[in-house]
């Protein structure tokens, strides 16, 4: 059987950090710049997974499971999320014929 | 079960003209409320027969409210002063509905005008049967509820909309002393049914508490009685219809003053104070409404005055103690005064609506039955023997001379000006000339036989109703203050001076009628003709200008307060405060309105600047 702990262990946490930081910038500056909003869900997505991992990653080096559980509520939640916010792309685009976050601007002052 | 009928069954008159009033024929209705409250009377009087075997009737206790701090129970009692009163009531309601039926025959709202009359038997029987204050509390605000409906029962003119308005609010005066009462009676006893309240006096209670506690009940009986200072609803509630005037304003309502008194007896004897104020307030009402009676051209005001200052009287004998001649003459009182007040509707029906006495003259023979019961009436109040009004009188008179004769002088004022208005009313009335309009001489009718007949019962109860209670003197047994158990002391007295006291007001009494005749049947009647000029006369014609010292001292500052009130707290206070708020938002919101700009990347940027800044925010503080 294998060890999953001491195989996590076997890279520094500093990596982990380093990488879940990275994904979520990624994620956040995609959500910032695109335009298409398929794009922004998935750029949400990123910004999820990187904290997933960041749980995972931390629960292993503590020894707690913990923090994997909680990975999986955040699946849950996520998977919820998703499906919601894509039903609401497929609305705006039988509306408009296209998914540009930009043209959905007629709510203002 | 029987008490729960008496009460019931003007209610379920009232239930039944107010919710299928439409699915009576106009003549039924009346019919069927008067009948309601026959039944109601006849069982009275069947209780009232049975007592003696029975003893004191009780229905209940339902409880009523409950809760842990506070406790009432629905219950009535039916004792001998509850008995002598709800005959009393039931029987006057009754002829006085009959003799409705033919008064507001032509009105339209005929059924509405008896479910209201009902609903007033119906709350007055709950009134005197109730077994604690809370429940004649009830019973108190619905007689007033009632009153003020029936004052205002022709609403559509404004004139009396007010009336009734005046008397609703002057009534809150005095009920607001009653609540209070109630409470400091439920803060001293722990509770407010009256036979508990009655075994705890005997452990002993502070003088001064028993003076705040009676002092506030009185303050509740001054506003229903009609006693200064709160006196001036009632000549304004003559409004109402004239049956109306007859029952609530003169016979029923009008007396619970009295009778909450008398029920809280046991309170009052034990506060000295409380007692003088009473007979004070009630020998000053007296006199001063009578005046105020001498030259009154209203039929219905002189009436309601002459009220005012019979229940002055009783209030007087009760301050004495006198508690029987008191409710011996509540009862007369009902009988002459609801007689009075029904045959000046019989007038006033006869004249088609004619009220102003200077206009009518000679009547006696157009109207021949409303003359001869209204002159029995009179002669009854004016304590003429053998009416009723001289027996009972006479008990108030005796209790004052005992007392000091200086209140016996002031109380045989008060008959003699009595007898001086009441005269007046009639010499102007049926004797003399006709001086109204001519050609409206013609028209004038005597009233059909269904108003007539409750006429010369009434009258016939003025006239024996004083064998109640002959006094001693007279070699009677003083049946009604033994039977109610209310005679407080025997009044021994020597008889010779009694006798002379009693010749020496019956000759001033007849020598004011005879004034009143020479003055009032000649042809040339100086009042009538002129309006006075000399000081005193104007005093009395304007009422002693009561209404005038209100308006100036308590309503005008009032409206001036409300006024000064609204144009500076509520303009500027208030409207500016909360106007202020709106106008500053809006002014804002024209500035940072823009940040709502419908574009989501620029949300979403602020919302991530935003993290951030909360993140940075923390790392640093």
């Amino acid at each position: 059987m294998i060890n999953y702990q001491s195989t996590l262990q076997a890279v520094p946490l500093n990596w982990y950090i380093l990488v879940s930081l990275t994904l979520f910038c990624i994620g956040a500056i995609g959500i910032i710049y695109r335009r298409n909003s398929i794009v922004i869900i998935m750029c949400i997505e990123l910004m999820i997974n990187s904290v997933n991992l960041l749980l995972a990653a931390f629960s292993a080096y503590n020894g707690n499971a913990d923090g994997q559980i909680f990975v999986f509520f955040i699946m849950v939640v996520a998977a919820a999320e998703v499906t919601v916010g894509l039903a609401l792309i497929v609305v705006m685009y039988r509306n408009i014929n296209s998914t540009d976050i930009s043209l959905f601007n007629n709510l203002k002052w | 079960m029987l008490l729960a009928l008496i009460v019931l069954l003007p209610l379920a008159g009232y239930l039944l003209l107010t919710f299928a009033g439409k699915y009576f024929p106009r003549s039924s209705g009346g019919l069927l409320a008067s009948l309601l409250v026959a039944i109601s009377f006849l069982l009275s009087m069947g209780a009232f027969f049975m007592t003696r075997q029975h003893g004191m009737f009780v229905t209940g206790p339902f409880s009523w409210i409950d809760t842990a701090e506070f406790r009432a129970s629905f219950s009535l009692q039916a004792d001998s002063l509850t008995l002598v009163m709800s005959v009393m009531i039931t029987g006057v309601s009754a002829l006085i509905h009959f003799y409705s039926i033919g008064y507001m025959k032509e009105d339209p709202l005929i059924n509405r005008f008896f479910s209201y009359m009902n609903l007033f038997v119906f709350f007055m029987l709950l009134l005197v049967m109730a077994d604690n204050y809370l429940l004649l509390f009830a019973g108190w605000e619905g007689v007033g509820l009632c009153s003020y409906l029936l004052i205002g029962f022709w609403f559509k003119n404004p004139e009396y909309a007010k009336a009734a308005d005046k008397a609703f609010i002057i009534n809150r005066i005095g009920d607001l002393g009653f609540l209070l009462a109630i409470a400091t009676l439920y803060i001293t006893f722990g509770t407010l049914k009256f036979a508990d309240i009655q075994t705890q006096l005997q452990s002993g209670i502070g003088v001064n508490q028993m003076t705040l506690i009676t002092l506030l009940l009185f303050t509740g009986a001054v506003g229903k009685s009609a006693q200064i200072p709160l006196f001036t609803w009632l000549p304004d509630a003559m409004a109402g219809p004239t049956p109306v005037s007859a029952l609530i304003h003169a016979a029923t309502m009008v007396t619970a003053g009295i009778y909450l008194v008398i029920r809280s007896r046991a309170l009052f004897m034990l506060s000295p104070l409380s007692m003088h104020v009473v007979s004070a307030i009630g020998i000053i009402t007296a006199l001063f409404a009578a005046s105020i009676a001498l030259r009154q051209f209203d039929i219905k005001k002189i009436l309601a005055y002459s009220t005012i200052s019979q229940l002055g009287l009783m209030f007087f004998a009760l301050g004495l103690g006198a508690f029987d001649a008191s409710l011996f003459h509540l009862l007369t009182h009902a009988f002459f005064k609801a007689l009075l007040f029904l045959c000046a509707g019989s007038v006033i029906h006869g004249l088609h609506g004619q009220q102003d006495i200077r206009f009518m003259g000679h009547l006696k023979e157009k109207t021949p039955v409303t003359f001869i019961t209204m002159l029995i009436g009179a002669l009854a109040i004016s304590g003429i023997p053998p009416f009723s009004g001289f027996f009972s009188k006479d008990g108030i008179l005796a209790a004052a001379q005992q007392a000091s004769p200086l209140l016996w002088i002031l109380g045989l004022g008060v008959s003699l000006l009595t007898s001086f208005y009441m005269f007046r009313l009639i010499y102007l009335v049926f004797y003399g000339q006709y001086r109204g309009e001519t050609g409206s001489w013609d028209p004038i009718h005597e009233s059909p036989r269904i108003m007539t007949t409750p006429l010369i019962i009434l009258a016939i109860l003025s006239v024996i109703s004083g064998l109640i209670n002959v006094p001693g003197l007279f070699g009677g047994g003083e049946w009604l203050g033994n039977y109610t158990g209310l005679v407080q002391v025997m009044r021994e007295g020597d008889h010779l001076t009694e006798w002379i006291l009693m010749i020496i007001t019956l000759l001033a009494v007849s020598g004011m009628i005879l004034l009143a005749r020479n003055r009032f049947t000649g042809k040339d009647i100086p009042e009538v003709s002129a309006t006075t000029t000399k000081p005193i006369g104007r005093l009395l014609t304007g009422k002693y200008y009561v209404d005038e010292i209100y308006q100036a001292v308590i309503t005008n500052p009032l409206a001036r307060i409300s006024d000064t009130l609204y144009s500076f707290v509520e303009l500027k206070i208030v409207d500016a405060l909360v106007e202020g708020v709106g106008a500053t938002v809006s002014y804002l919101s024209r500035i940072f309105r823009f940040l709502q700009s419908g574009s989501v990347s620029f949300y979403l940027f602020f919302m991530v600047v935003g993290i951030i800044l909360v993140l940075v925010l923390n790392l640093f503080m």
